[in-house]
């Protein structure tokens, strides 16, 4: 087993509720996470899943520090991150690299797809073959040069979400979080992009979070599996483990309520018990 | 048997000329369920603004012709035309938020109809939603009647338009993507109870989705819509065992399954979607407006 990029231990993340602010003086915090320990193993793919509320996406938020936990640790390559100053984390931000779910709001619509990609690449003192690192992330991708003058609006959607992918992977990271990458694609699309996204991982070796509310997507693109629920994890192992023993209910409640594109006469009848 | 909905070679365009349905025609039968799968820009949730004549200004119908229990909408005036479409129809939409007004109470919003479009009285409209809102299997009638729909959650939410669709007693409910914002567990609840509602209460049912696996648990055919223009249509259990058109067979083998990862999530094939677009040409090279 390789050594683990990512050991978590005792994660716990609050954030304020808003929902209990008072109309003066700050918002109550609320436990979102609540004390999680795994490891994602270098080189892997790992799905995170989850319901809404689950906190999946504040779990991967804390992974890339783009907040701050409030007890545990997170260590990365064995030195933990979880409590560094911004300056501190600086050098590492290179190494911990994002694609986002909606890829029309998190492309600058006044930039070409030229100045989105290279932006990072200057940022991080990469701004020397800037026209050449460009290209190499664009063919990467599977993007024709001539893409580099345009605009987020002349693109598809698929096409919009491989610039997402582009950008995150010029850096050459270590790790990628995925947040719900695939979700606002239609099926066509959604699999172009997720054939790509293996492709690319096994290529680089790189270590990916993928989250998903999406059960069918991670069997097919991860190694490993966590299940989440109320900010705690459920159910965390090997893919095929998972979805052929899945050891807890709520786990196997998950993969009934998926929908297959089967015949299924019994599938809308009622649970012969009655539900809890 | 009179379809409950039949639309006759529909075809829409936009200003600039673009068409976004392409001949379209569909019937949906008494107490059936249709379902109209495609993915986005397909056109699906146009043809259910077309039934609910809620279509946006800018798309224009050019040819074609659509009867609800055999009564041509054409034919009417605009007036009698909100009347059948109000008397006969209702909608089960996507976002339930959206779709509630937040600062009124769901009582009075959802006995709105009844009592204005419908004439019933307060007390009737009042009886009426509170049985709806016990058969979607809200256990406090009483309560979810005074809240607001912030109060409520999304599944909460679903279900309480659910009740307010099938308070009328409409001979055809359109659902657009009714589960599409809610987690699969709520939407295999929500599918449950709309299947079960729309049996008793033996409704019919243009359900609009995207998700081929919702098509192959809740509806019994199925059309499937590629670019305003339908390009396959079967009963239900023959579209997944024997699908006909390359597309259909394409989509299909695109749509992920956990229990099978390697034969899904097939990339749609360039030859397919080159063809689609050869087919979509012809059809408009073959096509004549009758006037516009």
């Amino acid at each position: 087993m390789a050594e683990p990029l990512f050991s978590v231990r005792g994660l716990k993340v609050a954030l304020p509720d808003m929902t209990r602010k008072p109309l003066i003086g700050r918002a109550p915090l609320a436990e979102i996470l609540k004390g999680l320990d795994f490891d994602l193993p270098k080189g892997s793919v790992t799905g995170i899943v989850g319901e809404s509320g689950s906190g999946k996406s504040t779990l991967g938020r804390a992974l890339v520090r783009l907040i701050e936990p409030s007890a545990g640790s997170i260590s990365f390559e064995g030195r933990d991150i979880g409590h560094l100053s911004e300056a501190e984390l600086r050098p590492l931000r290179r190494d911990l690299q994002m694609i986002f779910q909606d890829p029309m709001s998190s492309l600058n619509p006044r930039h070409t797809i030229f100045s989105i990609i290279a932006a990072p690449l200057r940022q991080n003192g990469l701004g020397d073959r800037l026209k050449e690192r460009v290209a190499e992330a664009l063919q990467r991708v599977g993007l024709p040069q001539s893409f580099a003058g345009r605009y987020r609006h002349e693109l598809s959607g698929g096409q919009r979400q491989r610039v997402g992918i582009a950008r995150a992977l010029a850096l050459s990271p270590k790790f990628v979080l995925a947040d719900e990458i695939v979700s606002g694609l239609d099926v066509s699309t959604q699999a172009q992009i997720l054939t790509l996204l293996e492709k690319l991982a096994a290529e680089m070796g790189l270590t990916v979070a993928f989250i998903s509310h999406d059960l069918s997507v991670i069997r097919r693109l991860c190694r490993q599996v966590i299940v989440m629920r109320e900010g705690g994890i459920v159910e965390a192992s090997a893919t095929d483990a998972l979805f052929d023993n899945p050891k807890e209910t709520y786990t196997r409640d998950l993969l009934a309520a998926i929908p297959l594109p089967e015949i299924d006469a019994d599938w809308l009848q009622p649970p012969a018990k009655a539900p809890a | 048997m009179e379809p409950c909905l039949e639309i006759r070679s529909l075809s829409a365009v936009l200003p600039n000329g673009q068409r976004v349905l392409r001949s379209v025609s569909l019937t949906v039968q008494p107490g059936e369920v249709r379902a109209l799968v495609g993915e986005s820009g397909a056109g699906k949730t146009m043809i259910g603004k077309a039934v609910l004549g809620v279509l946006p200004k800018s798309v224009r119908i050019v040819e074609g012709e659509m009867l609800i229990e055999g009564e041509s909408l054409g034919r009417l005036d605009a007036k009698a035309r909100r009347t059948l479409i109000g008397a006969r129809t209702a909608l089960i939409p996507q976002d339930p938020l959206t779709a509630l007004n937040p600062s009124r109470r769901i009582g009075p919003q959802t006995t709105d109809r009844l009592v204005r479009i419908l004439g019933w009285s307060g007390e009737k409209a009042d009886e009426r939603i509170r049985q709806l809102l016990q058969e979607v299997q809200i256990r406090e009638p009483e309560r979810v009647l005074k809240c607001y729909p912030h109060e409520l959650s999304g599944g909460m939410r679903q279900r309480v338009l659910i009740a307010a669709a099938f308070a009328a007693e409409p001979r055809l409910i359109v659902a657009d993507e009714p589960t599409t914002a809610l987690d699969v567990t709520v939407q295999k609840q929500i599918l449950r109870l709309i299947a079960q509602l729309q049996r008793n209460h033996g409704t019919a049912l243009l359900f609009v989705t995207h998700d081929l696996g919702v098509v192959a648990k809740i509806s019994q055919k199925v059309s499937v819509l590629y670019a305003g223009k339908v390009v396959e249509e079967a009963a239900t259990p023959d579209l997944f065992a024997s699908p006909q058109h390359p597309y259909t067979r394409a989509l299909i083998a695109a749509t992920p399954r956990y229990t099978d990862p390697y034969a899904s999530l097939m990339p749609v094939n360039e030859t397919v979607l080159a063809g689609l677009a050869d087919e979509v040409a012809g059809a408009d090279r073959a096509w004549r407006p009758s006037h516009g």
